[in-house]
């Protein structure tokens, strides 16, 4: 600590809270009216500017685009001179129209799949690789679990194809033995099979490094003193490292819930010209399909706004709940 | 760590003697051999699953036609080398065109990308100046929505970018995820080197530019890795922006002659061939063109995962 800190701290203030270019000692100054403040800190100011107007613009005033949902938005009208129909757009969410139902449907079937079978896997990994002894292993293990993570859904879907499809890896070798090809690609009945497996295999390592992170965490005396108390190592998982890692579990089920509406979208619209829209159609494809490709905007944004709504609802409601259980959530405010 | 071993695991030159109870590390007993031989068996398929594609695409995409052709398409080890298929999508058609895109876009945007979150980040540290709080709430509830396909589009679209190559780059410019990191990691630098380089008379862009920045080598590598992938994998913000097929990027590309598996003729190639190589061979090279670059970075920022994740994980 220094000197200066030391004397900020003993008149009471803490070193952090310590203003920018002040010359003058913190505590005979009076406060600043806000202009002088801003003038003063002006520096700091001009460095967050530009990204602070990227925020605004693309996240705060994009909001404002939503509007449109209320209209029938003409594109070469623009928002100022298109029709205001009040909530016509969103009568398509009650009207029953079939198209929309399937991509509701679907969302929901993708969304509890990836929550059964794709959330609770890199669990299982991460506490698999904790165990392993050797450091080295574990580390070259990680680095090729990785990097799947790092590839884009098209080439994860081309790596696919490449390996499952008609003329691909396993079918080549199916035939070659004499045994009946697999027929996976662009058949709608293996589809959920299809995507949940592309998933797994694109994040779950990735998903793995919070979890480590977490389980390298948990205070090794507990394990000593259960140790001593004669638990087995299926115990100690038990009573030890899965409590430790239930509030980031929480935390992750929260933040996953707030996303249960937008499934995959950039790998199903992927796959949606070869299995049909029938099982691949979930509501951010409808919004891209309805909205941008066949020009019906408002309803598009309709659809949109409810569904980024009842996200931020979820994960709010979510949070509050982990809160009334004494879990910490995703945040406290 | 310590190996607290059994006292009768003497003379370790010949055989241990069978110990009755496992070796002990931090009070977590050794697997038994069965546990030990059930996670290799685990661990060798999952990292077969991810290493064996990527061999068949490469050994596709360097084989020779015969052979691709005796295959049926996909070959797991090469007999012969054949570059033709690089040769050809290195021509000047389609394929080299996009690769320039796509390099321009990713340079281009992860050194904005940078300057922008790091400038921000740095800003957003310095606790107790003006505005910094209201900012910081702003870039901490930005993390809870998002404002929507459409309205992003027709953000995109009144400020004139649709068809540019700039619509790629700005929208995503700065994620607010990346911001909190870098935060974190400026927030918790000793307050001595600070203070005292303040009172050397050292201004705020001095203090960032020469104390800031060098010291956050580590996570700025993470996050540059972040948004270089980003900017290398997007294929939704060109599918939405762009329509003049002449500034596709990479993925697009990918998409269109990989994916949908579309021809590529030696027009496409922009060559005057009679013949191509089979067409698996050019998408499987096209497939390789683009992950390499990913591959080329991942094992230098590799090392830099954990501690630039866990910054912000932790203390954001």
């Amino acid at each position: 600590m220094t000197a200066l800190d030391e004397a900020r701290t003993r008149r009471g203030v803490r070193p952090d809270e310590a203003t920018p270019s002040d010359g003058a000692p913190p505590v005979t100054r009076p406060p600043l009216p806000w202009w002088r403040r801003m003038v003063r800190d002006r520096a700091v100011l001009l460095l967050a500017l530009p990204a602070m107007v990227v925020i605004i613009v693309f996240q705060y005033l994009a909001l404002g685009g939503n509007v449109i949902a209320f209209q029938d938005y003409q594109p070469y009208l623009g928002i100022g001179r298109s029709l205001w129909v009040g909530l016509e757009n969103f009568s398509i969410l009650f009207s029953g129209d079939p198209e929309f139902l399937d991509a509701l449907r679907n969302t929901l079937i993708i969304t509890l799949l990836q929550t059964v079978i794709v959330f609770p896997a890199p669990i299982v990994l991460a506490l698999l690789l904790h165990s392993l002894v050797s450091n080295r292993v574990r580390q070259w293990v990680q680095s090729v679990l990785y990097l799947p993570h790092f590839l884009s859904w098209v080439i994860v879907v081309a790596v696919f194809q490449q390996v499952l499809g008609g003329a691909g890896m396993i079918n080549n070798f199916l035939r070659a033995h004499g045994w009946q090809p697999i027929d996976v690609i662009g058949n709608s009945d293996a589809f959920y099979g299809l995507i949940t497996s592309q998933v797994i295999w694109k994040d779950t390592g990735w998903a793995t490094i919070l979890f480590l992170a977490v389980l390298a965490g948990i205070d090794k005396s507990l394990y000593e003193a259960s140790a001593v108390d004669g638990a087995t190592r299926g115990r100690q998982t038990w009573h030890i490292t899965l409590p430790g890692m239930r509030p980031i579990i929480i935390m992750l089920l929260i933040l996953k819930l707030g996303d249960s509406l937008s499934v995959g979208f950039e790998q199903l619209l992927l796959q949606q010209d070869a299995v049909g829209l029938g099982v691949s159609e979930v509501l951010d494809t409808y919004v891209y399909n309805q909205g941008v490709v066949g020009g019906y905007w408002g309803v598009a944004a309709a659809v949109g706004l409810v569904k980024g709504v009842i996200g931020l609802v979820l994960v709010l409601v979510a949070n509050k709940v982990a809160h009334m259980f004494g879990e910490e959530g995703v945040y406290r405010a | 760590m310590t190996i607290t071993r059994e006292p009768t695991a003497r003379g370790a030159v010949t055989r241990p003697p069978a110990r009755r109870r496992r070796a002990v590390v931090d009070g977590v007993a050794m697997p038994g051999p069965t546990e030990r031989v059930a996670k290799g068996v685990i661990l060798t398929v999952a990292c077969a699953l991810v290493i064996l594609p990527f061999v068949g695409i490469v050994s596709t995409s360097l084989a020779t036609p015969e052979q691709v052709t005796k295959a049926g398409g996909f070959v797991l080890l090469p007999t012969g080398i054949d570059l033709s298929a690089y040769r050809m999508i290195f021509a000047g058609g389609v394929v080299t065109q996009a690769l320039w895109v796509s390099v321009l876009v990713t340079v281009v945007g992860t050194a904005i990308s940078l300057a922008l979150t790091t400038t921000l980040g740095w800003a957003l540290s310095r606790r107790g100046a003006f505005g910094v709080r209201g900012m910081l709430l702003l870039v901490l509830v930005s993390l809870l929505f998002n404002p929507g396909m459409i309205p992003s589009y027709l953000v995109v679209q009144r400020l004139g970018l649709l068809d540019s190559l700039w619509a790629l780059i700005i929208p995503t410019s700065v994620s607010a995820f990346n911001v909190v990191v870098v935060r974190a990691f400026f927030v918790q630098l000793p307050h001595e080197i600070i203070d005292s380089a303040r009172i050397d008379g050292a201004t705020e862009w001095q203090l960032f530019r020469r104390i800031g920045l060098p010291l956050s080598k580590p996570v700025l590598a993470v996050v540059g890795l972040f948004y270089g992938v980003g900017y290398w994998n997007a294929f939704f913000s060109a599918l939405l922006y762009l329509s003049d097929a002449s500034k596709w990027p990479l993925q697009l590309v990918l998409r269109t002659y990989v994916v949908d598996g579309t021809q590529l003729g030696s027009q496409d190639l922009g060559i005057d061939a009679s013949s191509l190589p089979p067409q698996t061979s050019l998408q499987m090279a096209i497939l390789v063109v683009s992950v390499v670059p990913v591959l080329l970075v991942y094992p230098f920022l590799q090392r830099h995962f954990a501690k630039g994740m866990l910054t912000g994980a932790v203390k954001g």
